[in-house]
């Protein structure tokens, strides 16, 4: 029920986003769609209401994931864009496998999110029961386990592991 | 003022999606072509949006780009899994500079 209002008010502030300016016509039919939206597949949404009550957790969302993300993300821009237009290409590819220590559905996909974000490499896989990713990694300095986890996934799970578990 | 910032963002996102397009001409396979479709089209995709926004402000077509910054973050990264995931259990190899496959190692069995 919880995950229901949560996707009411969701779909609500993202219909009312779509049609600005907001007016009522606008208003009762965003308010008839979000209530069928969230009657049809609201238990699929939220699996574990009670961590939307941590203010904390959106804190560090906002203070800590975002501006590392968007560092990453811009860094990963630049180092594709040399090797793109290096001459040479300077590659050497190949898939690598890291562990996580994540469990939850929502810090797996944002950890597998960022780190195809991120400079260099691109998730292929996941193998939950065992907390593996396979990650492709466009310029391999590691193929052992342990140091490629520390390469990659480190950075990020250290705060995906405060806002989501 | 506003205006100017929003075309720099849109020069810039032009400059990454043309790496981004560059990328999937010259990189050898699909893997790599898909590292160079994810990260540099879409930032170059969310910078061209973000300019948008600053250059006609808080208006309808303004929330819109907002709007499609958050799909378009959310969904690329997915898409490029499934592609990724979809091309390694269909068989296609690696390029042939390859370093390592520990994918290929673990997965020998099971197709």
């Amino acid at each position: 029920m919880k995950s229901r209002i949560v996707l009411f008010i969701v779909a609500l502030l993202v219909w009312s986003l779509l049609n600005w300016v907001p007016d009522w016509q606008h208003l009762v039919v965003g308010i008839f769609i979000a209530l069928f939206v969230a009657y049809m597949t609201g238990d699929l949404f939220v699996k574990r209401p009670h961590v939307l009550k941590h203010p904390l957790r959106y804190w560090y969302f906002l203070a800590y994931y975002l501006p590392v993300f968007l560092w990453e993300c811009f860094k990963a821009n630049v180092d594709v864009a040399y090797r793109v237009a290096h001459p040479r290409l300077p590659i050497s590819p190949g898939i690598v496998k890291v562990k996580t220590n994540l469990k939850t559905d929502t810090g797996l996909t944002f950890l597998a999110n960022s780190i195809t974000l991120t400079p260099g490499t691109l998730c292929v896989d996941i193998d939950r029961d065992n907390g593996v990713l396979y990650v492709h990694w466009i310029d391999v300095k590691a193929k052992d386990v342990e140091s490629a986890t520390k390469i990659i996934v480190e950075r990020f799970e250290r705060i995906l592991r405060r806002i989501f578990e | 003022m506003s205006s100017i910032i929003g075309l720099i963002f849109i020069s810039l996102g032009l400059a990454f999606d043309f790496f981004g397009c560059l990328g999937l001409v010259r990189l050898p396979d699909v893997y790599n072509r898909l590292q160079a479709a994810t990260k540099c089209v879409t930032i170059g995709t969310c910078s061209i949006l973000f300019g948008t926004f600053l250059v006609v402000g808080f208006s309808a077509a303004g929330l819109k780009a907002l709007l499609c910054i958050v799909f378009l973050v959310l969904t690329a990264p997915v898409a490029a899994h499934a592609i990724a995931r979809g091309a390694h259990r269909a068989g296609v190899k690696l390029w042939k500079g390859s370093v390592v496959d520990k994918y290929a190692e673990d997965k020998e069995g099971e197709i």
